[in-house]
């Protein structure tokens, strides 16, 4: 299984990209904003695309009696996801480097898989959450409480995934390239099963 | 498994797909099929930009302001020598020091000739010169904040008119006199005027880093009137150019008594020579009196130191510096082409232009062909120097602009036309008219070896019925003309504000990068700056108080403030907190005798209010800076001279 240990090896060690590059990134676009104010969001913190843009984000986000974007230190999360990572991407290593030296079988590989996107499912739950939570949870002294035609009070959310239209702003959430790496660090992963799942079958078939 | 195969790859499809839509489509605009229609020509699409800056001299509004080319819109008026109180320049505590001289604090002046900082030759962006022409000065705008950063005084001057030209590295921004007076001043009968005033020719040297302006030396010369000038460039490079009218030296009545000669002179000036003499001890040292302000960037605050010394040169101790060239009918501009080949004078009182030979002037230098001299200095003789006549080009030549192929452009004011000609030939190419009598054209980069010979801009002094009347009183007039074709072909006229002497253009691509979006509050380091909102507060040093405010969308902090007495002196200084671009705030203060102060992200202004009326009175933001802007307003209770009311401040209590 030396192929498959590798690019097990190589699939773990792409999450990684995620201490260097943003998982998430969310625009802001809107008639007096023609050049979009964004936030990265990274595993150990959130970070304006350009240097004033939280803190411009936040001035605007205060009419509408929403909470200020979080540092670091005030979520739990941007302590435990680069654990989590730094986790995974160690175990997948370890995992590759055995099954490199036959030591374990193409299963282990799958696991990995199944337990990272369950991690994964989690963590984007919990960041719906937290998105959840900025978006509605208003400041009851808002400078400017809007209401929906039924008159229900408008809540802020914005969108996990996507475009959505709010007040005069435009607003995209996509995942960025630490994302990317990730998922594509997933497939190889996923690959790896499959070829370890070959090379195993041609190893053992003359047994 | 496949599902979860499936669900990832649509995934990645998806956000492949909504990326795609964050290239903008820029709209070039092919205009080929419709080059006769001017219209289209100076069309720019709503949000898109000019191909070109052109920086427009305000004259006697002591200004510049910023147009774009082709469409001729204003960007912005940037104060230089004339308080503004749109945003508080000359009136706020900070920047009144910028128009400080030894005059004391003059709020006004006449600005005439802007000019880019040049590298190489090229223009290299980073600043324009201005003059004020009244009280001599020279100013330095930089062309990342748009702000005016320089002023310095230039002494032994009066009419700097000759001024703000600089040579091809920026070396020097050369500056000259067009009224001559006694150096140094003394009181005596104006009727003396023959022999005893004199012109002075001053030679600024620029920092090559942050562009400071010190007077390296001046050049004391005979009592004519210098008039314009121009550096040599290119093989000219090291040499200046300047004309001169009354070399009759008359004292009055100069509009027949200083056109008698037949030719006045260019004055050539060897300024490598003359620095290479100053650097090696040579020139006198001179007792003299002039300002020198800087303004700040990080301090947000000018400051004015008074110089007083000036190093002067007589041109009678380096030989081989300076020398005069003939040139016929009182020119007026004088113009050098881009490759330094040959010197334009325009003989505002003749037909003809007067087209100077660089190599035959070195000729006759070297071979000594003078035809007299006159205070010492040599005259050369106008037939060894001249390269050829433009016969009959037009009646009243004033200045001459270049392109990239080789053709001067020069306007004549009498006749009220611009004349492109051919520089070798020195043959007639086209004629357009102008509404009504042109003083200067611009073409972008035609103070440069590397002219972008696109547009040509015609600034008119007379406008007449060219638009809408407005009473007696009219805005000037610039012409744009096409000059990419053989025939010149007038697009647009457009009201310019002041009087537009010279101008300066250069191709947006060269500054609209480095144009600066906010101050950071980061590194703000103004003495009376409040870096966070829980410092603002209200200090009393006798009857002197201050006030540390700042502002965000939108509201002061402090907002409400007891205490102030009738008789105090009262301080704003009002930081601006915000860090986003074009969301300044205002101040306005009810009963300021002043100004107003527009506040940009991350800077501090002061401004200075007597209050002489007991009561409450309000301050408000003037800027429309949101959808509360309304609200942001704030009160001050003045009490009486006698009353012992404490110093109080507050925000958002109730």
């Amino acid at each position: 299984m030396k192929k498959a240990g590798l690019i097990m090896i190589i699939g773990s060690l792409l999450l990684l990209g995620l201490f260097k590059f943003p998982l998430w990134n969310i625009m802001l676009g809107a008639p007096q904003y023609p050049d979009p104010m964004g936030m990265n969001i990274y595993i150990t913190g959130i970070q304006g695309v350009q240097e004033f843009d939280i803190q411009n984000i936040d001035g605007l986000n205060h009419y509408i009696g929403m909470q200020k974007i979080p540092k670091p230190e005030a979520m739990w999360e941007f302590e435990v996801f680069p654990l989590v990572i730094g986790g995974m991407a160690a175990l997948g290593v370890l995992l590759g480097i055995l099954g490199f030296f036959g030591k374990l079988n193409y299963w282990w590989f799958l696991s990995w898989v199944l337990l990272m996107t369950l991690l994964g499912i989690m963590g984007m739950y919990d960041f719906n959450a937290w998105l959840t939570d900025y978006g509605t949870n208003l400041d009851p002294k808002a400078i400017m409480k809007m209401t929906n035609l039924d008159g229900s009070p408008m809540t802020y959310k914005p969108p996990l995934f996507g475009h959505q239209k709010m007040l005069n702003f435009d607003v995209d959430s996509y995942p960025a390239l630490g994302a990317y790496l990730m998922f594509a660090g997933m497939l190889l992963t996923l690959l790896a099963f499959f070829v370890g799942k070959n090379e195993w079958i041609k190893k053992y078939k003359y047994l | 498994m496949k599902k979860s195969i499936k669900i990832i790859a649509s995934l990645l499809l998806a956000t492949g797909l909504f990326s795609c839509n964050n290239s903008e489509q820029k709209n070039e605009g092919n205009r080929g099929a419709l080059a006769s229609n001017a219209a289209e020509k100076v069309y720019v699409a709503p949000g898109e930009h000019d191909e070109f800056y052109a920086f427009l001299s305000g004259g006697y509004s002591g200004n510049l302001t910023v147009y774009g080319l082709p469409s001729g819109r204003m960007f912005k008026e940037i104060p230089v020598f004339s308080q503004f109180p749109t945003s508080g320049y000359g009136y706020s505590e900070e920047t009144k020091p910028m128009l400080n001289t030894s005059h004391g604090f003059i709020p006004w002046d006449d600005l005439h000739h802007p000019d880019i900082s040049q590298t190489n030759g090229k223009l290299d962006g980073r600043w324009i010169f201005v003059n004020g022409n009244n009280t001599p000065r020279i100013a330095k705008i930089d062309l990342k904040t748009f702000e005016t950063t320089e002023i310095i005084e230039v002494p032994n001057s009066a009419g700097n008119h000759s001024s703000s030209f600089v040579t091809e590295n920026t070396e020097y921004v050369v500056a000259g006199t067009r009224f001559s007076v006694p150096i140094p001043q003394e009181d005596i009968a104006i009727k003396e005027y023959k022999g005893k005033f004199k012109g002075s020719l001053s030679f600024i040297s620029v920092d090559p880093e942050e562009g400071h302006m010190e007077i390296k030396f001046q050049l004391i010369m005979p009592g004519f009137d210098y008039d314009l000038s121009h550096p040599g460039r290119g093989k000219s490079h090291g040499w200046f150019f300047f004309t001169t009218y009354n070399t009759e030296e008359a004292n009055s009545l100069l509009e027949v008594n200083a056109s008698q000669n037949d030719k006045d002179f260019i004055a050539a000036v060897n300024w490598k020579k003359i620095e290479e003499y100053v650097n090696n001890g040579g020139g006198k040292k001179m007792p003299a009196n002039y300002a020198h302000n800087i303004y700040d960037d990080k301090t947000h605050t000018a400051t004015s130191t008074m110089k007083k010394e000036v190093l002067v040169v007589d041109p009678l101790e380096v030989p081989g510096a300076v020398f005069f060239l003939p040139t016929p009918k009182s020119p007026h501009g004088v113009d050098v082409n881009p490759s330094g080949d040959y010197i334009i004078g325009n003989g505002k009182l003749s037909a003809d232009l007067t087209v100077h030979s660089f190599d035959k002037m070195i000729d006759a230098i070297e071979n000594k062909k003078y035809d007299g001299e006159a205070y010492g200095i040599p005259i050369l003789n106008f037939e060894d120097i001249l390269a050829g006549t433009v016969k009959q080009a037009g009646l009243g030549p004033l200045h001459t602009e270049f392109d990239d192929n080789g053709n001067g452009y020069t306007t004549f004011f009498i006749s009220s036309e611009l004349v492109k000609w051919n520089v070798e030939t020195r043959e007639v190419i086209d004629r357009q008219p102008n509404y009504y009598s042109v003083g200067h054209v611009m073409i972008p980069g035609g103070n440069s070896r590397e002219p972008f010979g696109k547009y040509a801009i015609a600034l008119n002094k007379i406008t007449k019925d060219r638009y809408l009347p407005t009473g007696p009183e009219l805005e000037h007039s610039a012409q744009l003309f096409d000059i990419s074709g053989e025939k010149m072909e007038l697009l647009l006229d457009f009201p310019t504000h002041g009087e537009p002497h010279y101008a300066a253009g250069i191709p947006a691509e060269i500054i609209k990068e480095n144009s600066q979006k906010i101050y950071k509050l980061a590194e703000n380091e103004n003495e009376y700056a409040t870096l966070s909102p829980a410092d603002a507060r209200v200090e009393r040093d006798g009857n002197k108080v201050h006030i540390y405010m700042t502002t965000i969308r939108s509201h002061f902090t402090p907002d409400n403030i007891e205490g102030i007495k009738v008789g105090d002196k009262v301080y704003f200084h009002v930081t601006n907190h915000e860090q986003d671009f074009d969301v300044p705030h205002g101040f306005a203060m009810i009963g300021a005798n002043n100004a107003e102060l527009l506040i940009m992200p991350g800077q501090t202004k002061t401004l200075l209010w007597e209050p002489k009326q007991v009561g409450v009175w309000p301050f408000y933001c003037t800027d429309f800076c949101s959808a509360l802007h309304q609200e942001m307003q704030g009160y001050i209770r003045v009490s009486p001279q006698s009353s012992n009311i404490e110093l109080s401040w507050s925000l958002g209590e109730d």
